[in-house]
């Protein structure tokens, strides 16, 4: 009887009230999935509005100052709304048009996903609501105020640490409290099934095209990938393709906030334990009773208490590897990569960055390392100009 | 699990739920015993969770009270061992998968049997995910409540032939708390239950008033009421106990009547 596996990981730990909504998108998406008519709407939507296949560029003045590994970066933040969470989104909002619903519903972190879902719900004529921390709301006031511009209705979330699982939580509330003509947009590789595979399946482009493009470029695979990893969507969308493919390493990243052995962190892999939350089994910070951590990065898109199940999977088998960057590094990354390339990347992709620093100069030169800026930076950069003390007057 | 029989052998049920632990563990020791003397026939003690995505703001308030108070499932433990030696009404665990599952489940049921608590109530946990929880429930004989909802229309008959202790009917969408009316069509619910599994049904999500819990338990075998009672708790602190008492003898009565 138990769906959406990934080794121990995963499962449908929904209300009553959410599993016939939960069965009907599964059947939904298993039927569209195969419809020649929905995947021809949804490639022209992916090439002509969000503008794919995003640019797999060389990094030649990071590869040389570096002194390692020739380093490519998948420009994601190249899309259309400026993130790869546009990749999913498309493919939720013409799934759930297609179910018939009226309205989505999302939650958001950084604002990236909340403004890829308004972005959507605007141009497919869908109403909108979008739940947000208040933290988050505050560190990221320009996504609410696009989202507004793009018709959706933001919502200030004050229960618990103000931040992404608190979004979570009221979204999956509003959703048992309005299922008829709702469909939930999760935006990452989590929740219950089936929703880490729908949204990995949706990101698996972007893998696909890096397998396309390194092979046209260079007419080998890359020896790494790296990708940051909050709940895991841009990561599983860049390693999935190359899961069987043993000689590419995968590396996520997560967020060490002020570090792993500090209370402040968000890094689940390094810290956490195995537990049920938010429709899924994964792992998770927690303390011995399960009450889940009140979690802390700088990075409001990784700020996150868990993992999808996917790589809780990756982890536990060793397939992929979890390393742990802290603020610090990621800030350094941001400005470092902003100042050598000419590219200011979203904080949450700065922490692939960092590590691309790290792990760099210890690979040899004919190898090739792919890092996945997942994001562009312009949400961030006025966060980043506080923390280093700079008063900007907008 | 006998004691659960019970609940329902008296006429329809008045099932109250407060969390444990709020405003603390001692007041609410002295609200089971006050609520079982007022007429309540099973009670339902919500172990706090710091995430309660089945709850309203009344309930998610009530379980950041009673963690900020130093409330763990160790002492809550404790606390049914105490009443357990002066009350012999049946007792339910009200939680969610995450503290049961990092507890362990097998040491979870296992202590709730050895304390005395007669049911589990995980919202969170489906039909579907059943076994994550029920071989420890059936080894220690704790009975695990199934729910059904509004929107289960064809999985009722599934969910009820194998439902244990009683059936726990979702009165409306979405969280708990009070509404000024349920529209959902409770009868047609609870006859489909019936017709699965002849298992007491009680209603719960959204009761406050004598009158809705009235018109409720002509339709069903028990009624639940957590959040009109918890606001009870919120409103008077400490001195809550009073008002719960007089609160539950009036909603018994409606039910009676």
């Amino acid at each position: 009887m138990q769906k959406g596996r990934f080794g121990i990981h995963g499962g449908q730990f929904v209300p009553e009230t959410l599993m016939n909504a939960v069965i009907e998108l599964e059947k939904a998406y298993a039927f569209y999935s195969k419809d020649a008519h929905f995947n021809r709407e949804l490639d022209d939507l992916l090439k002509n509005y969000a503008g794919r296949p995003s640019l797999l560029y060389h990094a030649e003045k990071m590869t040389r100052d570096l002194g390692g590994a020739k380093i490519y970066l998948k420009r994601e933040d190249l899309n259309h709304t400026g993130s790869h969470k546009i990749n999913n989104v498309l493919g939720q909002i013409l799934l759930a048009k297609k179910m018939g619903k009226s309205r989505v519903i999302a939650e958001t972190g950084a604002g990236q996903h909340g403004v890829a879902t308004a972005t959507a719900a605007a141009l497919m004529g869908m109403k909108c609501d979008v739940y947000m921390g208040r933290e988050d709301t505050q560190r990221q006031a320009l996504n609410v105020f696009r989202m507004e511009l793009l018709g959706a209705t933001v919502h200030s979330v004050t229960s618990g640490t103000q931040t992404l699982k608190d979004a979570v939580n009221e979204t999956m509330r509003e959703w048992t409290n309005r299922i008829e003509d709702t469909h939930y947009v999760l935006g990452s590789v989590m929740g219950p099934h089936p929703f880490p595979t729908i949204v990995r399946n949706f990101q698996s482009v972007i893998g696909k095209e890096v397998r396309q493009q390194i092979l046209k470029a260079e007419g080998k695979l890359p020896d790494a990938l790296l990708a940051c990893v909050g709940g895991g969507s841009n990561a599983i969308g860049l390693f999935y393709e190359f899961i069987g493919d043993d000689s590419v390493a995968l590396i996520g990243c997560e967020a060490a906030g002020l570090g792993v052995d500090t209370p402040k962190n968000a890094a689940t892999v390094a810290n956490g334990t195995l537990g049920i939350f938010h429709g899924m089994k994964s792992y998770f910070c927690q303390d011995e009773y399960g009450q889940i951590a009140p979690v802390y990065s700088i990075s409001a898109g990784l700020d996150y208490p868990g993992i999808g199940p996917e790589h809780a999977n990756l982890h536990d088998t060793g397939r992929a590897q979890y390393v742990s960057v802290t603020d610090t590094e990621a800030v350094e990354a941001f400005e470092y990569l902003s100042k050598t390339e000419g590219i200011i990347p979203a904080i949450e992709s700065a922490h692939a960055v960092a590590y691309a620093q790290k792990l760099a100069p210890t690979m040899k030169k004919d190898q090739i390392l792919v890092v996945n800026l997942s994001g562009r930076g312009d949400k961030d950069v006025a966060a980043i100009a506080k923390y280093r003390g700079v008063k900007i007057d907008e | 699990m006998n004691r659960i029989r019970n609940v329902f052998a008296n006429g329809k049920a008045f099932i109250p739920f407060v969390t444990a632990g709020d405003p603390n563990l001692a007041i609410t020791e002295r609200l089971v015993l006050e609520m079982a003397e007022a007429g309540a026939d099973l009670i339902e003690l919500g172990i706090p969770f710091s995430d309660p995505v089945a709850e309203g703001i009344v309930i998610q308030k009530a379980d950041e009270r009673a963690l900020a108070a130093g409330t763990t499932t160790d002492k809550i433990f404790d606390m049914v061992r105490r009443i357990r030696n002066k009350l012999d009404i049946p007792l339910a665990f009200m939680t969610y998968a995450n503290p049961i599952f990092v507890y362990g489940a097998d040491k979870f049921l296992a202590n709730c049997s050895a304390c005395g608590i007669d049911a589990i109530i995980v919202p969170d946990v489906p039909y579907e995910e059943k076994g994550e929880l029920l071989p420890s429930c059936e080894k220690y004989g704790v009975a695990l409540i199934s729910l059904i909802a509004p929107t289960s229309k064809e999985r009722i008959g599934m969910i009820a032939s194998q439902a244990q202790g009683f059936v726990y009917c979702v009165s409306s969408l979405g969280v708990t708390g009070v509404r000024s009316e349920i529209t959902t069509d409770i009868a047609q619910m609870i006859a489909l239950v019936k017709t699965a599994q002849n298992i007491p049904c009680a209603i719960g999500f959204g009761i406050s008033t004598p009158e809705q819990a009235s018109t409720m338990a002509k339709i069903a075998d028990g009624v639940i009421v957590g959040s009109a009672i918890v606001k009870l708790v919120e409103q008077y602190g400490e001195h809550c106990v009073g008002p719960v008492r007089d609160y539950v003898l009036k909603m018994k009565r409606s039910i009676s009547a």
